[in-house]
């Protein structure tokens, strides 16, 4: 008995000097993020097109070379032609998604937070959502006219309806244990509502936020190219008569900036807003 | 009627929770069928019953909680009444302080929040979020956001029942001592015999919506068991001495016999 407890022992220094099997796992998180990783892909196609162009592999009438893009942008904004149609596209968009936001927010808040309101809003919005928002251009131009106001409406539309689908049902998903929590704790309805219900529901919200950043981008560009006097889509249009591919070009890369640059910050302000939330993103 | 009134009165130690005929039932099946039950002020009792026996809807009835559901019967709980869930229910988005101080008011609250957090062993922690806690830390800061209010009535369902065997025993003494020094009244719902008995002076078995067993459970005086340390191994093993007969009846009363629970032991060590 005692011999053979001591044997193992004994054989214990040889067993140490023996390399550990590896055991930890791979992860199955994507790892830790590159610097300005979301600028490497953008970056890459660039590089391609300049050396495509270099090359002499690409038909400059259909694809100019970015440098021809870069010296048209150039004219373009000492002309002063490109930053009147940038203000103006802007400004569209700018006003459309600060109307889409609130409207989206405050219908949401109304048909999360009471039944009344529910069953006012959330029936109506869902049969907006079903009509196609671009199809309602027509009649919008008859309402409205064919000036600004119609399509900052539409550009509202096409924001609010994300937002409102997406912050509506986290608010009215929220964790029926977190209700049972605050009944127990004692809370008013109003720090219910403060201090669980919205915080909770801020995550489904910036989903929500950034379809609808993509959505003003998106529809800007259609109502800019069907009937403008002015702006970005107006400037892309009418190079599409003259040939000007590079014209639209800038057109098109400046859109893509404005997509880029606004969904970056969107993404800023949720990361720290969500700063509790540890996911595989960070 | 009213001489039920005149004794909640006159008797020297009104009970911290009465129920009278007490019943609840779901799609017309009575799971709870005409409780009586008086839990005095201070006492610390444990409820065990089968899976589904309905301890869970007791609580919940004590609560408050059970919007909704049929029953009948009445109910007098104290105003300031905690609970504690199986799960630590923090939410995720306030550090730990701001959860332990949720519904709570006024300039010394956070004091008592720290003092409270200190208590459970938790001091230092109080800007962590959540989810940088372990299970165990979890559940100690939900214990500490219970007792913050101050209860009257500490009701508990299977506070426990996540955590690890070791942690569990640690969490044991600390809720003991908790205890002790606040004395609540405390209802703890649990499905482990040891962990009712380690604990509680009185244990309930609900049993097919009546409490089929009352037991009261004797102890030596507080006092030995502040004697050893606390987290140390002696109160665990003495409660398991004193506790052989009353885990006998406990059983019995739960329906399993000295032969089931034989060989569900002779399938642990195998
Ligand atoms: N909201 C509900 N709707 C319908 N049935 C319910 C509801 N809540 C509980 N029940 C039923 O009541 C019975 C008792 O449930 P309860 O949760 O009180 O059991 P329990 O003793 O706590 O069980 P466990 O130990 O598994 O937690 C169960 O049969 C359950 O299905
Ligand atoms: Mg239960």
């Amino acid at each position: 008995m005692t011999t053979t407890a001591t044997t193992p022992v004994v054989s214990t220094p040889a067993a140490q000097a023996r390399p550990l099997p590896r055991t930890r796992r791979r992860t199955l998180a994507p790892g830790k993020r590159l610097p300005a990783s979301r600028l490497i892909g953008p970056g890459l196609v660039l590089v391609l097109w300049a050396a495509a162009s270099a090359a002499g592999q690409l038909d400059p009438a259909a694809i100019p070379a970015p440098w021809t893009v870069l010296r048209t942008a150039g004219h373009l904004w000492s002309d002063g032609t490109l930053s009147t149609d940038v203000l103006t596209s802007l400004e569209r968009a700018g006003y459309g998604f600060a109307l889409g936001l609130t409207a989206g927010v405050v219908l949401a808040l109304a048909a999360g937070l009471s039944r009344v309101g529910e069953a006012l809003i959330d029936g109506t919005v869902q049969l907006n959502r079903a009509i196609p928002t671009l199809g309602l251009i027509p009649l919008f131009i008859l309402w409205l006219g064919i000036g600004e106001t119609f399509k900052i409406a539409i550009i509202a539309i096409v924001v609010y309806i994300p937002i409102y689908l997406n912050l509506h049902a986290a608010l009215s998903g929220i964790d029926h244990r977190f209700v049972e929590l605050a009944e127990v704790q004692g809370l008013s309805r109003v720090r219910f509502v403060r201090q669980i219900v919205i915080p909770g529901a801020l995550p489904g919200f910036f989903v929500g936020l950034r379809l609808g950043v993509t959505g003003s981008w998106l529809s800007l560009v259609v109502l800019e190219q069907i009937n403008a006097t002015s702006g970005l889509g107006y400037l892309m249009f009418q190079a599409q008569n003259y040939g000007r591919t590079d014209i639209i070009l800038v057109g098109l890369l400046i859109y893509g900036v404005f997509g880029l640059v606004s969904d970056s910050a969107v993404r800023i302000v949720e990361r720290r807003v969500l700063s509790w939330r540890r996911t595989l993103s960070n | 009627m009213a001489t039920h009134t005149e004794q909640l009165t006159t008797v020297e130690e009104a009970p911290a929770v009465r129920l009278v005929g007490l019943t609840r039932s779901f799609d017309g099946r009575t799971v709870l069928d005409g409780i009586d039950l008086d839990l005095p002020a201070g006492q610390f009792t444990a409820l065990l019953g089968h899976s589904g026996s309905g301890k869970s809807t007791l609580l919940r009835a004590i609560a408050g909680l059970d919007h909704r559901v049929t029953g009948s019967g009445r109910l007098a709980a104290p105003e300031r009444v905690s609970v504690v869930f199986q799960d630590s229910r923090l939410l995720p988005w306030r550090r730990v302080l701001d959860n332990v101080l949720l519904g709570t008011d006024g300039k010394e609250a956070a004091e008592r929040g720290r003092a409270a957090l200190a208590e459970v062993g938790l001091a230092g922690r109080e800007r962590a979020w959540p989810n940088e806690l372990s299970g165990g830390e979890a559940q100690r800061a939900a214990l500490a956001r219970s007792l913050v209010r101050e209860p009257e009535l500490l009701l508990a369902d299977e506070p426990f029942g996540a955590l690890d065997a070791l942690t569990r025993i640690r969490m044991h003494v600390l809720l003991r001592e908790l205890w002790q020094r606040h004395r609540p009244s405390v209802l703890l719902v649990t499905h482990d015999v040891d962990e009712a008995i380690v604990l509680a002076d009185r244990v309930l078995v609900l049993d097919r919506g009546r409490i089929g067993l009352d037991l009261t459970i004797e102890r030596p005086p507080p006092r030995s068991y502040r004697d050893p340390l606390p987290g140390g191994p002696s109160l665990f093993e003495r409660s398991r001495e004193l506790g052989g007969e009353y885990r006998e009846r406990l059983l019995t009363a739960l329906g399993v016999t000295a032969h089931q629970e034989h060989a569900e032991h002779q399938e642990d060590h195998q």
